[in-house]
């Protein structure tokens, strides 16, 4: 996102402490997030060959990826033929000038967009304001978010931090939709925005979306949706212009099938998501149809053996979903477009060295991750994995000479030593005055904040043998 | 340790008095796997001549494991369930227990070195023994090795709500199958000042009425 994204923000820790603060915030998350873990864990129990479905993901996803640039080529050949126009952007900075180009070329003043995290990644919608062109986001809760001037704290979600009763202040607020004595009822919410979004479908000439996947065989684009905002975006409009991350590619139809079974069930936990829409070059709808497909660091992930893995990624958010700190501290304290444990494997990696830094460091490491992943990316490992990138670059010394001392106090003669130590000094260490003076120095301060030197478990007696 | 070491001497296991070392996941985890190679090694050498490796720490077994580089290694590793339960295929210890207690299932034992529910086999086993269940008892307790101190705050807001739920099941004991856990847990829990303590899986597992 435009706070942060481009990789000036404050670290993770200082943003969730901030978020910490915040009860109605950790209230509407855990209540949310709570509710979508578990229509999701009753939904993927449906289905017997899950474990298999996931491994197949798994695979197809990064064959595809060590096949990239022949994938690429054959959509763009196929797209091309059928009559779309593929663009290609190593950056933002291309990527937003090219949408804009279009929209100026076209004499168009306002595009309307289906919800895409890739538009966000690039800021689209920032730039776009400054070439005097408004984007005006069609997904309800990025509509939201959009009126609330904030930015996406989900990425499927995106308003998941906030509640009905703070939607409806917000609609009284900006909306001339809203009618007098306006509810926090969701339908009467959602019909509020129904009838902001008709006039926009119906007027507007060009729509900008993304796309969940990109079909090398026959060039074909689909985006997968619930509301159908996006099928209004995606048919209505003369003019169609979509933003695709490379790593979308998928070789075939055949392969879609799995992704279809298992993106939905991992997302919003359904079995099926209400609206999926496929274009391909012309057809019905838009006769102008555009295709940016989008680098923007997905090639310098995809040349690191250890982290491209989660280039796999579908957004589905399951691992959002699961995760005990984004429960606590919700999306923004990452400062990314993705948050999350999926967000602190990618965002590092997209913006490259020396960006993001605290984010791989954001996580205990617990798992619940990795074992709802539908794609099976070991999110753990890959954090692991960037932690070691970051320490060889950035560690500070205090920290190299006390992991270092730490690896020797670990050595089996080390142990002894220590294990002496301990048993000595324990009563001083965990003692009333020890637990007091703990507050005022470093490190120690920080584990002292939560909780008491714990007496060791050393010097326990066995109870009872 | 000397509970571990109490349980498989009863079962008539010879216990090794071989050198300590650490598992090295510390470092691991902290993305310092430079640091971590020689305590691994170490491991491997000290524990040549043992035919299982057993550790009463899921954590510390599931990191040894992950070392598909050293395959004779891996297939020796066992935390102390799974080789009671899979191994010796016991589950009664003859231990008698008499109190309330609550079991915290921990993430590397659920998620990495993957025990099922072979603890609280154990667990269910011990006479005297009431086992209450832990709300949310799979989500993690926040310690997460340099976690706690790195993002301390995180930490303790999910230490809160672990501690809450633990004082919901009014036990006296929290126990648990890793100490990394539990000293986190403990040192919430005696910050707070309350009567309820923490125990090790295998001092419950050696305890005799």
């Amino acid at each position: 996102m435009a706070k942060g994204y481009s990789g000036v923000s404050l670290p993770f820790p200082t943003l969730a402490k901030e978020a910490l603060k915040d009860t109605q915030l950790r209230t509407n998350l855990a209540r949310a997030t709570t509710t979508i873990r578990d229509k999701r864990a009753r939904v993927v129990g449906e289905v017997t060959d899950w474990e298999e479905l996931r491994q197949a993901g798994h695979d197809i996803k990064m064959a595809s990826l060590s096949n990239l640039s022949a994938h690429l080529t054959k959509f763009e050949s196929e797209f091309t033929a059928a009559g779309g126009t593929v663009h290609w952007a190593r950056n933002s900075k291309e990527a937003c000038e090219i949408v804009a180009r279009i929209a100026k070329e076209n004499n168009i003043q306002e595009v309307i967009k289906v919800k895409s995290l890739t538009t966000d990644e690039i800021n689209l919608n920032e730039y776009l304001a400054t070439q005097g062109i408004v984007a005006k986001e069609t997904d309800l809760a990025e509509l939201i978010v959009q009126l609330a001037d904030e930015h996406p704290s989900h990425i499927l979600v995106p308003a998941i931090h906030k509640n009905r009763d703070q939607i409806r202040d917000l609609f009284v607020d900006k909306l001339a939709e809203a009618p007098a004595g306006l509810t926090n009822s969701p339908r009467e919410l959602a019909m509020t925005a129904r009838a902001h979004l008709r006039k926009k479908f119906l007027t507007s000439r060009m729509a900008v979306s993304g796309a969940n996947f990109a079909i090398a065989e026959s060039g074909t684009l689909c985006v997968v949706e619930s509301e159908g905002n996006g099928r209004m975006c995606l048919t209505l409009p003369e003019i169609l212009v979509s933003v695709v991350g490379v790593e979308k590619i998928l070789p075939t139809w055949e392969d879609l099938g799995v992704f279809l079974q298992l993106l939905p069930r991992s997302s919003t936990g359904e079995r099926m998501n209400p609206y999926t829409s496929f274009w391909t070059g012309k057809g019905d709808g838009p006769k102008s149809r555009h295709v940016i497909l989008l680098d923007n660091g997905r090639v310098q992930t995809l040349a690191d053996e250890q982290g491209r893995e989660a280039l796999a990624c579908i957004r589905c958010s399951a691992c959002m979903n699961v995760c005990p700190v984004y429960e606590r501290t919700g999306g923004h304290s990452y400062s990314s477009v993705y948050p999350g444990p999926i967000g602190a494997i990618i965002t590092p990696q997209l913006l490259g060295e020396g960006e993001a830094k605290t984010l791989p460091f954001a996580s205990t490491l617990c798992g619940a991750c990795y074992e709802v992943c539908p794609v099976k990316i070991n999110i753990p490992r890959i954090l692991v994995y960037l932690r070691g990138k970051e320490n060889s670059a950035n560690a500070s010394l205090t920290e190299k000479i006390v992991m270092r001392l730490a690896a020797l106090s670990l050595t089996s003669k080390g142990l002894k030593v220590l294990g002496t130590a301990i048993r000595t000094f324990s009563p001083v260490i965990s003692s009333r005055p020890a637990q007091k003076i703990a507050h005022y120095l470093p490190v120690a301060k920080k584990w002292s904040a939560f909780r008491d030197i714990p007496k060791t478990r050393l010097t326990r007696k066995v109870r009872k043998p | 340790m000397a509970a571990t070491q109490l349980v498989l001497e009863r079962l008539g296991i010879e216990i090794i008095a071989t050198e300590q070392s650490c598992c090295g996941q510390m470092h691991i985890n902290s993305g310092y796997p430079k640091l971590a190679k020689p305590l691994v090694d170490q491991v491997e050498k000290n524990f040549a001549n043992c035919d299982y490796i057993v550790a009463p720490s899921a954590s510390c077994i599931g990191s040894l494991r992950e070392h598909e580089d050293r395959p004779a290694l891996v297939a020796k590793c066992f935390d102390l369930s799974e080789f009671l339960v899979d191994i010796l295929k016991v589950t009664d210890l003859g231990a008698e227990f008499k109190h309330r207690v609550t079991f915290h299932t921990t993430c590397h034992s659920l998620r990495v070195a993957k025990l099922g529910n072979k603890p609280q086999q154990l667990l269910n086993a011990v006479k005297g023994i009431e086992v209450v269940e832990l709300p949310a008892a799979d989500s993690c307790c926040g310690f997460g090795g340099t976690f706690s101190v790195k993002n301390s705050d995180v930490s303790g807001a999910m230490l809160e709500d672990k501690l809450s739920n633990i004082s919901s099941t009014h036990s006296e004991f929290v126990v648990s199958a890793d100490n990394s856990c539990l000293m986190h847990i403990g040192g919430g829990l005696q910050r707070k000042g309350g009567k309820i303590e923490v125990l090790h899986l295998a001092e419950v597992l050696a305890s005799r009425g």
